[in-house]
């Protein structure tokens, strides 16, 4: 089964520490993103531009609208995601509490809806 | 460069669908992947289950929490995404707002992180 | 206003101290978990509602139990297949009758073993007992065992209606079956506070840690038994490990691993008890899981008095540990004990024999032990891959940041 992992996490979580702290967890999430390939559960994953370079894009009468920001306004925003293929539900949550945004933010488990 | 177009819809809507409205959407969203293909800019998408099942990992003092539920409560949900590669935002605006999403709900144009 | 607190500090206490004998004494007969549990909160809201202004009666226990089983005969009562129902009532009546002032007999050890059956799936076996025993609700079980809450409820659901339709008994089994249908029990106590262990801040929503838990349930399992040497041995395992629990941490957070503990931060009246309780069961001449795991703990904490573990006596005993269990997790903790006493190049060796095991490739632990020993080893690019393997597979960031540090100071980054 696939699962969609969405880590959220307070923007600048990175910015405000010490450079030397702030390698250091950025190589946690590529510690976890190597966990994950080599135990072969890795689809593909992303990390995502800050939130205030976010467009929101609709079409409403026929025109297109166009809003900054993203389009849930909350504490922790969306910076990124891994797309995992493990067995059940369990394992994606044993893999989520592993990955690094869980301590500092909040990782949302998606199941892929299969066509 | 690569963006992640994230669709915002009310779950709710599909549910109050006959089977050929449902069928009408399927279609329109089979024909824009094609679209995204043969315009060579298609890198992957896919369509999340509801957000009921849904679950929220977060370690706080050592202590994990799993929560039922999306991080975000919102009127419309996260219902699937598209990455796609075009050369600027301008682009990838033009894209999301070809998403049958844009029409009934909200396309989030998230610009990707180069590694 | 002040009788409802008090009312609600007294319903409190007594669900803290008694919910689960309530539960036990209730399901015993009917082994209906689901109906016994619901029976109880229902009187548990009837207190809240009456003992503010009629008093808090001279035995909470007994009057929680003789309302909660009127709701029972009530539920039973609104069924419609009346006839069918009513040799059930007559029985509950009886028992009604029978609730007498005196202290109620206690048979939750009875519904641990009905908890811990060989028919109960063994993942689901420690949620069970923690809720029907302790009362924990299923959210915070969920947590605690990484499961959606969803799920852990609706798996907690199932295993009582197996207690309940495949006829598993509240029974503490016969001599011959005991030992097998004990460990079960024990072996779910255990994985409640191991559960517990992780969780290093022992902070709860409810203001009681898994870990906490699980010794109360061991001490009273040894107070119902006390000539089971493996559950003395339980015991002494899980005071030695709790006696540690402020050394794992400096007042940064940072992990400390167990050799470089301040032994002054052990607390001394746990590590006395598991002692007492190991040579307690040593006496009985029947060794087993528990009381060999304990003593592995206890030739740790002798370092307390002498400046160094007891690693010859360690190794000996993950010997006969990795005989018992063949467990993987046992062949680490011997390999990394080998290293001390004959070098890291046979504790290597020790752990390679089980390289391939694909129970291993995902924890932690091994790749964290490859890691120490390779570095030793001088074999620092092995080392630093491993080191990121465990990295990746470790959920908590003070154990993360420890390992972090120590590829760091491999590779000599600053």
């Amino acid at each position: 089964m696939q699962f969609m992992l969405f880590a959220w996490s307070a923007e600048g979580y990175f910015q405000k520490m010490p450079p030397a702290e702030a390698q250091a967890a950025i190589g946690a999430y590529s510690a976890f993103g190597e966990a994950l390939r080599k135990e072969n559960v890795l689809v593909s994953s992303n990390r995502l531009r800050p939130s205030g370079e976010t467009t929101q894009v609709s079409i409403q009468n026929g025109k297109t609208r166009v809003l900054n920001g993203p389009y849930a306004e909350t504490k922790e925003q969306l910076g990124g995601y891994f797309l995992i293929d493990v067995p059940d539900l369990d394992a994606a949550i044993a893999w989520a509490a592993r990955c690094p945004g869980a301590s500092h933010g909040t990782v949302e488990v998606r199941p892929i809806w299969t066509m | 460069m690569q963006y992640l177009l994230l669709i915002y819809d009310d779950e709710k809507n599909d549910l109050k669908m006959t089977q050929p409205q449902l069928g009408e959407v399927m279609q329109a969203y089979m024909a824009y992947t094609e679209k995204l293909r043969t315009d060579g800019v298609y890198l992957g998408s896919n369509r999340l289950r509801p957000v009921e099942t849904a679950s929220s990992i977060r370690i706080r003092d050592g202590k994990t929490n799993v929560m039922n539920g999306p991080f975000a409560e919102t009127r419309e949900q996260l219902g699937g995404y598209y990455l796609i590669d075009v050369p600027d935002e301008q682009k990838a605006r033009h894209y999301a707002a070809l998403c049958p999403g844009a029409k009934t709900g909200t396309m989030e144009v998230r610009p990707v992180w180069a590694m | 206003m002040e009788s409802d607190a008090l009312a609600r500090e007294t319903a409190e206490a007594v669900a803290r101290r008694s919910y689960g004998k309530l539960v036990a004494l209730l399901a015993a007969r009917t082994r209906d978990l689901s109906s016994a549990e619901d029976a109880l909160s229902e009187a548990f809201a009837a207190a809240l509602a009456h003992w503010p202004t009629t008093g808090i009666p001279g035995n909470p226990e007994a009057w929680l139990l003789t309302a909660a089983r009127r709701k029972s005969i009530d539920a039973a009562r609104k069924k419609k297949r009346a006839e069918l129902a009513s040799d059930h009532i007559t029985l509950m009546a009886d028992e009604l009758s029978q609730a007498n002032e005196n202290e109620l007999p206690d048979q939750r050890l009875a519904l641990m073993f009905a908890c811990a059956h060989p028919g109960i799936d063994a993942s689901i076996r420690a949620p069970l007992i923690l809720q029907t025993v302790l009362g924990f609700d299923a959210a915070t079980i969920a947590s605690a065992f990484l499961v959606a809450p969803g799920a852990m409820s609706q798996r907690l659901v199932r295993a009582k209606t197996k207690i309940h339709t495949a006829g598993i008994p509240f029974r503490v089994p016969e001599r011959d079956d005991l030992a097998d249908r004990l460990d079960a029990v024990l072996e779910a106590i255990y994985a409640a506070y191991a559960e517990g262990w992780s969780d290093p801040a022992g902070t709860d929503i409810h203001r009681r840690n898994l870990a906490g838990e699980g010794i109360w349930l061991g001490r009273l399992i040894a107070s119902l038994m006390p000539d089971e040497p493996e559950v003395l041995g339980l015991v002494a395992l899980m005071l030695h490990t709790e006696a540690r629990r402020d050394a794992r941490r400096n007042n940064a957070g940072d992990f400390i691993p167990l050799d470089r503990q301040d032994t002054m931060r052990w607390n001394a009246d746990l590590i006395h008890e598991a002692e007492f309780l190991l040579r307690r069961a040593g006496a009985m001449n029947r060794i087993g899981r528990y009381q060999l795991e304990a003593a592995v703990q206890s030739a740790h904490a002798i370092r307390r008095l002498t400046g160094s573990a007891d690693w010859g006596a360690i190794v000996s005993l993950y010997d006969g540990l990795l005989q018992l269990t063949q467990s993987p997790v046992v062949a680490i903790n011997r390999a990394v004990a080998i290293a001390e006493i004959e070098g890291p190049q046979a504790g290597l060796a020790a752990l390679d024999e089980h390289t391939g095991d694909a129970r291993l490739s995902q924890y932690q632990p091994w790749w964290a032990a490859r890691a120490e020993l390779l570095a030793r080893c001088h074999r620092k690019t092995e080392a630093a891959k491993a080191y990121e393997q465990a990295i990746g597979l470790e959920p908590d960031p003070a154990i993360r940041r420890f390992l972090q540090r120590r590829q760091a100071a491999l590779l000599g980054v600053p």
